[in-house]
């Protein structure tokens, strides 16, 4: 129908202006769509393919099978690592979820004065690097100059090497990510208080019910999709946990101490790839990765179905 | 996903939380709960603040403060007048100032590129009809779900089959091509474009180009901003790919430079922590200047993304 105005006003160029205008929109997908293809969607097939070779960069490559995906299954290393990533995200996401959630609920006052400033506040862990926020919180969890161990002696403990241990070390992976996500999240949750219309909270206030019930019976419900999505943006992001553990230990290397204590999958993922050469090997690991992802989400949005089914 | 994603975006209409419409709300009372705000409330929320910034500080102190006054017990929690002495040290142990260059090409170029991609594909899907648009944003929505790391190994060779590896274009290029962001501009372009306006410019003769050009990039520059900042932050974050990617010092981007100063950890305990603290710095500078928005972007985008 626009088609025909355009005609009508410029009878010259109707025939090149037509299939120009018919193929603009795949021009402006198109330089988006190139680098998609050859950066994001072309690698990510293609790990699938490299996992069944035997596929060294700089040597030889054999097709081997599922005999990288065997040897997987039988590597005390991958177990180790897969269940160091598991324990880390549940560590770090459980937490953080709540803090979140509470931070949230207080900060939706609609008469907090300097709201403005504890927002923000809030948002420094978010714009502080990984990289930086693992070697603060390795000097503040240092064994013999650090700022808790410190802190721990001065209430009648004994300082703890928190590195050396696998849960201790996990412990302190999963503070950086706490400190550095709590307020990311804290602010998307506020943003889903804000569509709640007041009237809900008045009308709940004049009917006597205290803050603590007003948190359980309007904000949570009210918050559940958004809460459905963090949980799955913080698997996927969870899941990859790469930087805090290689940083976190700065003499521990790509295994994160000598007993692998908080190696985790992408780290050894970057071992076998990176240091050993094994592409194949690697590949495996991140399709391990990527099955432990959507086994993970499938298993969160499944419970939250339920859950809405059983409260509707 | 899809459920939830339509869930989020059918609240879209009543977010709060562009910037003209959090002014409107101060003049008008605040949104949120009715009530005095009790003195615990404040506590807790001042504690949560001083919990955000502490790290921050303590880098500072750390690195204003010589190895024996760091090292000595109780710390010290006041910053000592070494800084500037640390900061000449980090500088002559990598080429630090090369490295701050470097991030601020990489995290610029990847900030203006995404935003205008984003924009002009996220415009092609909002607005205009063409054959397979359907199935190609679902695509893309779709790969969203999918953890980056799955493609790291494929990445390398493609980028090493380039001739790109241990050079800027290899962290760049990657990383232009962001879902979220498409995802993002579209939500946008559909809910604050109208369909009318499109019509009458059509009538107009405007080629789609035109009305990109002229109309829907001017009505989105706030939300393509936000992509930007948020690509900035991001790029400038980035740890896993450029340390793939960059092999030697002087291409190095801050956050390797800082993971190449902890090495030398052992031999001054402040080095590592300059450095965080010096790569730090530049955000916070961004986030001084325009952190309001940045907080809008990122409660706006909530259910958007």
């Amino acid at each position: 129908m626009t088609v025909t105005a355009t005609r009508r006003l410029r009878p010259r160029s109707r025939i090149r202006e037509s299939v120009f205008e018919r193929s603009a929109p795949y021009v402006y997908v198109a330089p988006f769509f190139l680098l998609f293809a050859v950066f994001g969607l072309f690698p990510m097939a293609f790990t699938f393919v490299i996992s069944l070779f035997d596929w060294n960069p700089i040597g030889t490559k054999t097709f081997i099978g599922f005999e990288n995906f065997t040897t997987l299954f039988s590597d005390p290393r991958f177990w180790n690592a897969a269940g160091n990533t598991l324990s880390i995200w549940i560590m770090s996401t459980v937490p953080q979820l709540i803090i979140a959630l509470g931070l949230a609920h207080l900060l939706h006052f609609a008469r907090l004065r300097f709201a403005n400033f504890f927002r923000m506040s809030l948002l420094v862990p978010y714009i502080t690097s990984v990289a930086a926020t693992a070697i603060v919180f390795a000097q503040l969890f240092d064994t013999h100059y650090g700022l808790i161990n410190w802190v721990l002696t001065l209430i009648g403990g004994s300082p703890v090497n928190w590195l050396a241990g696998q849960l201790s070390s996990q412990f302190v992976i999963a503070v950086m990510v706490i400190w550095r996500w709590s307020g990311y999240t804290t602010l998307l949750y506020l943003a889903g208080l804000q569509s709640i219309p007041k009237e809900m909270y008045e009308a709940a206030s004049v009917d006597g019910a205290s803050g603590w019930r007003q948190f359980t019976s309007i904000t949570i419900p009210s918050l559940r999709p958004i809460i459905i999505f963090t949980i799955i943006t913080s698997t996927i992001g969870g899941l990859q946990i790469f930087t805090e553990p290689l940083l976190v230990n700065s003499t521990g290397g790509l295994t994160c101490g000598a007993g692998r204590q908080c190696q985790t999958l992408t780290l050894y993922l970057y071992e076998q790839a990176f240091g050993d050469y094994k592409f194949g090997y690697g590949a495996a690991i991140g399709v391990a990765l990527f099955i432990m992802v959507v086994v993970i989400a499938a298993i969160n949005f499944a419970l939250s179905t339920r859950m809405k089914g059983s409260r509707s | 996903m899809t459920g939830t994603t339509a869930e989020l975006t059918a609240t879209a209409d009543v977010s709060p939380a562009t910037p003209d419409s959090g002014r409107r709300d101060r003049v008008r009372g605040r949104r949120g709960r009715i009530g005095k705000v009790s003195w615990w409330v404040y506590g807790i929320l001042l504690l949560a603040a001083a919990g955000s910034i502490f790290p921050l500080y303590w880098m500072f102190v750390v690195a204003s403060t010589n190895s024996a006054a760091a090292s000595q017990m109780p710390p010290r929690v006041i910053p000592g007048g070494n800084f500037a002495h640390m900061v000449g040290v980090v500088f002559s142990t990598v080429p630090f100032a090369q490295s701050i260059l470097n991030s601020v090409i990489i995290a610029g170029v990847v900030a203006c590129g995404q935003a205008v991609l984003c924009a002009l594909a996220g415009f092609a899907f909002a607005k205009l009809q063409f054959r397979g648009r359907n199935a190609l944003f679902v695509t893309v929505l779709l790969t969203m779900t999918v953890p980056a790391q799955l493609s790291i190994i494929p990445q390398y060779m493609i980028i090493s089959s380039f001739n790109w590896v241990d050079s800027l274009q290899g962290v760049i290029f990657p990383a232009l091509a962001s879902a979220f962001g498409i995802f993002w501009m579209r939500q946008h372009l559909a809910s604050t474009m109208d369909d009318e306006l499109m019509g009458a410019a059509r009538i107009d003769g405007a080629s789609s180009w035109q009305i990109f050009w002229r109309i829907a990039f001017p009505i989105v520059r706030p939300a393509a901003f936000v992509l930007g900042l948020l690509g900035f932050v991001a790029s400038w974050n980035d740890f896993l790919w450029p340390f793939i990617v960059l092999k030697s010092p002087e291409n190095y981007t801050v956050q390797i430079a800082i993971q190449a100063l902890q090495k030398s950890y052992t031999v001054n305990l402040g080095l590592a922590m300059t450095g965080s603290f010096l790569a730090t710095i530049p955000l916070l500078l961004v986030f001084f200047f325009v952190g309001r928005r940045l907080v809008a972007g990122i409660m706006d985008g909530a259910f958007k993304g």
